[in-house]
C-alpha cells in the first residue's frame, strides 16, 4: 500500500521497549510475514527435522515400554521414581517462565514482556505436555490414567484425597487447561489480523475460524482486557501453587533429603530459573534467525538475564539451607543423606549442578555476558543442565540410600530412559517449530501498545 | 433492524487520538448507537463511548465460588460419605488435605467463566458481521481505526451521518451494506 499515510516519528520517548521506526503497519507486516508471506528459513527444516525424528524415537522408546512394561526403564527397587519423575519435575518447572512472563509481569505492569510473552506462553503449553508424558507413562498402564479421577465406577473405589499424587493431578490438569485458554485468549486478535491478512483461501478460513470473528470493536476490547486481568491474577496464584504441589510429592514423605517445608518456594525459584534459561535458549536463535532483534531487544535479554541471576541465587540459598538444616536440625538420617550426596555414589552429579546454578552462572554479574547473545545462550544451556541435574539429584540419591543400608540401591539409567528423555525433548522442538510457523510467536497487538502513536494525545482525552 | 437498508455509516482515521476524538464528537452531536473498531485496545475509548462496566468480574466471582464449593464438597462427599477409608488415623473429613484441589478448582472454574463469559458478552463466535462488507475493514487489524455510527440510532440519517463523519476530516466515510 503505497498511498498509506504513516504517522512517523522522529523521535521515539525515552525509555522505549522497541527499537524506534516502528509504525504500527511495520510490526503487523514484520510479524505476520512469518508465517504469511516469507520463505521458510533452512533452519527451520533442520530444527523441525531434529525435533521430528526425536519424536519419531520418542514414539518407539513408548512403543517399546507398553508391549514390555516399565522394566525396560532403570527403575529398580529402591529408585522407583529415576528418569521419569526427573523428567517431569524438570519439565513442568521450565513451563513455569511462560505464565510468570504472561500473568505476573502483566499485574506488575512490565511492558518489555509484551514481545516475549506469546512464544513463552506456548513453551509453558508444550512443556507441560511434555512434563504429563512422564507420570501417565509411568503407570505402566497409561490408557487407565482416568482410574485417578473421581468418577462413578463399578469397582466402588475413589481416588484418596490426602495424597499429594491425587494433587498432582488436579494441579497439573488445572495448569494446562488455564495455560491453554489465556494462550488461546491472547491469540484471538491476532488470529483475526492473520484472517485480514492471508492471500490463502484455506488459511483464511482456518484463521477465521479461529478468530471467531472478532473485529477489534471497543466494546469487545474493554470486556476483552478485563478478562486478560482477571485470567491474569487467576494464573498467578495458579503458577506458584503447581510446584508447591509437585514439591508436596516429595515433602510429604519422611525420607531423608526430601522431608523438608522450604521445598515450596525452592522448588518454585528453581521452576522460575530453568524456565527464563528455556526462554533464552528459544528466544535467541529465534531472533537473529528471523531479524526480529528490533522486537525481542538486548535489553529483553538482560532482563531475562537479571531474574536468571535472581532466581539463581534463591536458588543457591535452598542449597546452602539444605546443608545447614541437615546439619543443624541433628538427624543422623538427614545428615547421611546429605553426606552421601555430596561424597558418595552420585558426588559427580552433586558438584556438577552446583556449578551449573551457582558458580557459573555469577558470570551473568558482568554486562558483558549480559548483552552478548551467544553467552547467555551458553549461559541458558547450562543452567537447564544444571536444574535436570538437580531434579535427579533429590529424587535419585534420596531414593537410592535412606534409612537401612539392607535397602539401598544404585540407580543405572538405560538407553530407553535416554531415549524417552530425548524423545520428549523432540515434541516440545516439533511441537514449538509447528507453532512458530502457523501462529505469530510475538503478540502483535500487544507490541503495538509500545509504540509511542498508541498514546492517545492530551487533546482528545478532554 | 433499521429501514436505512444498512448497517450504519463508517469513517476510518489514521491514529487513536483522531479516532478518540471522533468518538467524542459524534457522543456530543447525539449519536448513542456507537462503535468504535482498533487494532489494539485503547483505554479513553471506553469513557469517550459511555461504555458500560462490564459484567465479567462478578461471573468469574460466581465460577470460582462455584469451583471451590464443588473442590470441597466432591472431596468431603467421597472422603467421608460415599469411600470412607481410615488412612493413619486420620479423621475422615481431612480438611487440611483437601484445601488443595479446593483451590485448583477454585481457579479452573473461575478461569473457564472468565473465558466463556468473555465470549458470551461479546456475542463471540460470530462468523458474519455487517462491517465485514467494507473493503477498507481489514485494515483495522493492522494500523487503522474506524468509527462507526449505526443505523439503530433514533438520530440516523445515512446522508447527515456521512456528512457530520465527513467533518471530523478522516481519510475515508463509507457505508456499510447489511
Amino acid at each position: 500500500m503505497a498511498d498509506d499515510r504513516q504517522i512517523v516519528v522522529e523521535r521515539p520517548a525515552p525509555g522505549e521497549i522497541i527499537a524506534p521506526g516502528y509504525t504500527f503497519s511495520t510490526i503487523t507486516d514484520q510479524i505476520s510475514s512469518v508465517v504469511l508471506t516469507r520463505k521458510t528459513p533452512l533452519f527451520w527444516f533442520v530444527a523441525f527435522g531434529v525435533g521430528g525424528s526425536l519424536l519419531m524415537l520418542f514414539l518407539l522408546a513408548v512403543t517399546v515400554l507398553l508391549v514390555k512394561g516399565t522394566g525396560i526403564w532403570g527403575i529398580r527397587t529402591p529408585v522407583m521414581w529415576g528418569f521419569a519423575i526427573t523428567n517431569f519435575v524438570w519439565w513442568i518447572g521450565i513451563g513455569h517462565a511462560g505464565t510468570l512472563i504472561s500473568a505476573i509481569l502483566l499485574l506488575l505492569n512490565q511492558r518489555w514482556r509484551n514481545s516475549i510473552n506469546r512464544f513463552a506462553e506456548a513453551m509453558t503449553l508444550f512443556a507441560v505436555a511434555c512434563a504429563g508424558m512422564f507420570p501417565l507413562l509411568h503407570m505402566g498402564r497409561p490408557w487407565l490414567f482416568y482410574w485417578m479421577m473421581p468418577y462413578p465406577n463399578t469397582m466402588g473405589i475413589e481416588p484418596q484425597f490426602r495424597s499429594p499424587l491425587v494433587w498432582d493431578v488436579f494441579a497439573v490438569s488445572t495448569y494446562a487447561t488455564v495455560s491453554l485458554l489465556f494462550w488461546f485468549v491472547g491469540l484471538m486478535p491476532d488470529l483475526g489480523t492473520l484472517r485480514d491478512r492471508t492471500k490463502n483461501p484455506i488459511g483464511r478460513a482456518i484463521y477465521g475460524v479461529l478468530a471467531m470473528g472478532w473485529r477489534g470493536s471497543a466494546r469487545h476490547w474493554s470486556v476483552y482486557e478485563t478478562a486478560s486481568l482477571l485470567l491474569a491474577g487467576l494464573a498467578t496464584p495458579l503458577v506458584l501453587s503447581v510446584h508447591t504441589v509437585v514439591s508436596f510429592d516429595f515433602t510429604i514423605a519422611i525420607v531423608p533429603g526430601w522431608h523438608s517445608t522450604f521445598f515450596p518456594p525452592y522448588f518454585v525459584a528453581g521452576a522460575i530459573y530453568s524456565g527464563f534459561a528455556m526462554v533464552l535458549a528459544l528466544a535467541i536463535p529465534l531472533r537473529s534467525l528471523y531479524g526480529l532483534q528490533g522486537l525481542i531487544t538486548d535489553k529483553h535479554l538482560d532482563n531475562c538475564g537479571k531474574i536468571m541471576l535472581a532466581t539463581g541465587w534463591i536458588v543457591a540459598y535452598a542449597y546452602m539451607l539444605e546443608v545447614f538444616g541437615a546439619w543443624y536440625g541433628g538427624d543422623t538420617y538427614e545428615q547421611a543423606a546429605f553426606w552421601h550426596r555430596m561424597t558418595g555414589r552420585y558426588a559427580v552429579q552433586y558438584w556438577s549442578l552446583v556449578g551449573c546454578n551457582i558458580v557459573l552462572p555469577q558470570f551473568l554479574w558482568f554486562e558483558r555476558v549480559r548483552s552478548s547473545p551467544p553467552l547467555l545462550f551458553i549461559a541458558s544451556i547450562v543452567v537447564l543442565v544444571g536444574m535436570w541435574l538437580e531434579r535427579f539429584m533429590i529424587i535419585v540419591s534420596s531414593l537410592a540410600q535412606d534409612f537401612l543400608p539392607s535397602s539401598w540401591g544404585i540407580f543405572q539409567a538405560t538407553r530407553w530412559d535416554w531415549a524417552t528423555y530425548l524423545g520428549t525433548i523432540g515434541l516440545f522442538l516439533f511441537l514449538f517449530f509447528l507453532f512458530v510457523r502457523a501462529l505469530p510467536m510475538i503478540s502483535i497487538f500487544e507490541v503495538r501498545t509500545l509504540l509511542p502513536q498508541a498514546k492517545v494525545s492530551k487533546e482528545a482525552k478532554s | 433492524m433499521s429501514d436505512h437498508g444498512i448497517y450504519g455509516v463508517m469513517a476510518e482515521f489514521d491514529s487513536p487520538s483522531e479516532l478518540v476524538s471522533a468518538a467524542r464528537a459524534a457522543r456530543a452531536k447525539g449519536y448513542r448507537k456507537l462503535d468504535a473498531y482498533s487494532p489494539f485496545p485503547i483505554e479513553e475509548l471506553t469513557e469517550a463511548l459511555h461504555l458500560h462496566k462490564n459484567k465479567l468480574p462478578l461471573i468469574v466471582l460466581a465460577g470460582g465460588i462455584v469451583g471451590g464449593l464443588t473442590g470441597f464438597f466432591l472431596q468431603y462427599w467421597i472422603a467421608v460419605m460415599y469411600f470412607p477409608i481410615n488412612i493413619a488415623g486420620r479423621p475422615l473429613n481431612s480438611w487440611p488435605s483437601f484445601v488443595i484441589i479446593t483451590f485448583e478448582l477454585t481457579i479452573l472454574f473461575a478461569s473457564l467463566s472468565a473465558v466463556l463469559g468473555m465470549m458470551a458478552l461479546c456475542g463471540l463466535p460470530m462468523p458474519y458481521h455487517p462491517v465485514f462488507n467494507v473493503a477498507r475493514f481489514s485494515a483495522a487489524s493492522r494500523n487503522r481505526f474506524f468509527l462507526c455510527i449505526e443505523a439503530g440510532d433514533p438520530l440516523f440519517d445515512p446522508a447527515a451521518a456521512s456528512q457530520f463523519l465527513e467533518g471530523l476530516e478522516p481519510r475515508e466515510v463509507s457505508e456499510v451494506a447489511n
